[in-house]
Parts: C-alpha cells; structure tokens; sequence
C-alpha cells in the first residue's frame, strides 16, 4: 500500500464485512512530538479472544475466497517499519478499534496519503453506513459525519461534495505546513 | 445567511433525490474493496464511478463496496448488475475505464465487452 490512507480504507472494509453501522476514522499529527496516529474504529460484530490474537497474522482469515488475509498484518507493518506501534482492540458484541501509530521522520514511513479520498470512497459505497472522521494536527482539529445526511440524500453527489470539504478542512487546519 | 430562493433550490433538489432513489432502478455498480482491490487501485475507480455518477446525475444507480473475491491478480473488480440482464464482471479496472462504464453500460446500455472478465479469460 502506498499511502496510510489505502490502510484505513483497507481496515474500514473489515468494519463493513464485521456489519458495523458506524465506523469512525481518525488521524492525530503531532509535529512537534514527531508522531502520527490513525485509527479506525467500529460498532461490528467484534472478534473473539483467539481471532483478535491470531488476526495480525498473515495465514489467519475467516473469508473463504482466499487463505490469507492481509489487511491487519500490513496495515500493524507499516506502523512498525516507521518505528512506531500498533494496538488492537475488540470486545464481541460491541466492536473492534485498531490504531497504527507512526514515527513522522520514520525512513519507511508511507505518506499519510488522501483522507479525503477514503473517507469519499466509503461514503459514496457505503450509504447505509455512518461515518465520522475526526482530524487533528498541532492543536487545530475538526470532525466530519454523515449522520445527520438522511439515508435518501446520500447520493454519489453527497459523497463527492463531502470530498471536496473535508479536503478543503484539512487544508485549512494543516495551513502552508508541508504534507505528511 | 441563504436566501430563500436558495433554501428553496435545496428543498427541491431534496426532494427530487427522495424519489429517484426511491424509485431506485435497481442497478447495482459493485467494486471489490478488500486488501488485494485496494493494493491495485480500487479507491481511485471507487471515486471515479462516484465522480461521474454525480455528474450525470444518476442517482438511481446504486455504488456499492465489496470483499475479496478470490481473483485478486484481477483487481480492482467491477460487477454491475441489471435486473434482467447477466452479470458483468469488469476487471483491471482503471478510472478512465469506470468512467466510460458509466457513459457506455450503465447510460448507453451497451457493456464494454474488451474489459470484462470473459474476454480476459478467452485471450
Ligand atoms: N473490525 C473487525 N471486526 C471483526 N472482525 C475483524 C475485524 N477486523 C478483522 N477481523 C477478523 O480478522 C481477520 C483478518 O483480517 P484481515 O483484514 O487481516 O484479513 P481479511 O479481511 O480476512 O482479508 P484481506 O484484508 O486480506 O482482504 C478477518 O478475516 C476477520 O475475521
Ligand atoms: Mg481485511
């Protein structure tokens, strides 16, 4: 995966297949701390004790069309290879939160990539599912959700202007500071 | 402050997306979103189809997301389906390409047989 947030977008599809009704994305930049933290968290089905242990590993699964699943082992990978960390997180019944956090300075680090891409991505295929981003870099935050868009407004043109102003925020927030 | 000229527009806009989505045509654009789709570019041909969806004002088309399906060599995957009709699986999708789906097969009515699953296999 070339950006952090085809990550998120790759965990957020567990949420969905976990039958989650909100799933909340978020992104923390400390600068100054040299850290970067993302999380995707969700209200899914969650996962046993033995699932949650073995599921970072690449041999574990429980989809049938393939024999390995990915998307946990690479998303913790690319948190590490940074020189960071990753936790997860689920309790059955109520859901499952994975955080992946990040050395900014990391050599291997991935760039955070386009947020607003995959929270658009979500949204537009998605319209049954709430979602919520909450950003926040150096002090400056904001928070977008859908779950005020009543069910029959959230069409591909809802998806597409909540593109258009998350990125627009994010800009704002992150100012003439150079990307991450 | 928004005038209510303004409001109006909205209201009514609103109001013409409630029943087209109603009336829902049952058109389905479904675009495989696990890790291996992800990996080779399904975000862009996600936002693509929204992009042009949204433009065209075919809001009686539903997107949709879905996992792994056991081809991940072909990624990203597209399968539109039609009530009626056969389903039609796209793979090694691009963005140009899910835009011209959009003109072609879900407008025009007419599925790009050179991208689909079958044609790959007979080549
Ligand atoms: N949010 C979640 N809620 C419930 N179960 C989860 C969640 N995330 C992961 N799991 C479980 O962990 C397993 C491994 O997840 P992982 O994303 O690594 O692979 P996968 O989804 O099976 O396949 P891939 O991501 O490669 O398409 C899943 O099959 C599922 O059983
Ligand atoms: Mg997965």
């Amino acid at each position: 995966m070339r950006e952090i947030a085809l990550h998120m977008a790759d965990i957020a599809e567990n949420s969905l297949a976990a039958g989650a009704a909100r799933i909340k994305l978020s992104v923390m930049i400390d600068r100054a701390a040299d850290r970067l933290i993302t999380a995707v968290e969700d209200n899914g089905r969650g996962m046993d004790a033995d699932t949650l242990y073995r599921c970072t590993d690449p041999f574990m699964t429980t989809r049938t069309a393939r024999r390995v699943g990915l998307g946990i082992a690479l998303f913790k990978l690319s948190a590490e290879q940074s020189g960071g960390s990753f936790t997860i997180r689920s309790e059955q019944g109520r859901g499952t939160r994975a955080e992946a956090a990040y050395i900014i300075s990391g050599i291997d680090r991935a760039p955070l990539g386009s947020i607003a891409d995959t929270m658009a991505a979500l949204i537009a295929a998605n319209p049954e599912t709430d979602f919520t981003l909450e950003y926040a870099a150096d002090g400056k935050a904001f928070a977008f959700a859908t779950d005020t868009t009543p069910y029959n407004d959230r069409t591909p043109a809802f998806a597409a202007a909540a593109k258009k102003e998350i990125q627009q925020r994010i800009d704002e927030i992150n100012g003439g500071a150079e990307p991450i | 402050m928004r005038s209510i000229q303004e409001l109006e527009a909205i209201r009514e806009s609103t109001l013409e997306n409630m029943t087209l989505r109603k009336e829902h045509n049952g058109t389905r654009i479904v675009v495989g979103m696990a890790t291996c789709g992800i990996a080779a570019g399904a975000r862009g041909v996600l936002t693509a189809f929204m992009e042009e969806l949204a433009e065209r004002k075919l809001i009686h088309v539903a997107l949709t997301q879905m996992g792994c399906i056991g081809m991940c060599h072909l990624e990203p995957i597209v399968e539109v389906h039609q009530p009626g009709h056969e389903t039609v699986t796209y793979v090694k999708v691009t963005p140009d390409m899910a835009r011209r789906i959009v003109r072609e097969h879900i407008e025009g009515g007419s599925p790009i047989e050179e991208y689909t699953l079958s044609h790959y296999r007979a080549k």
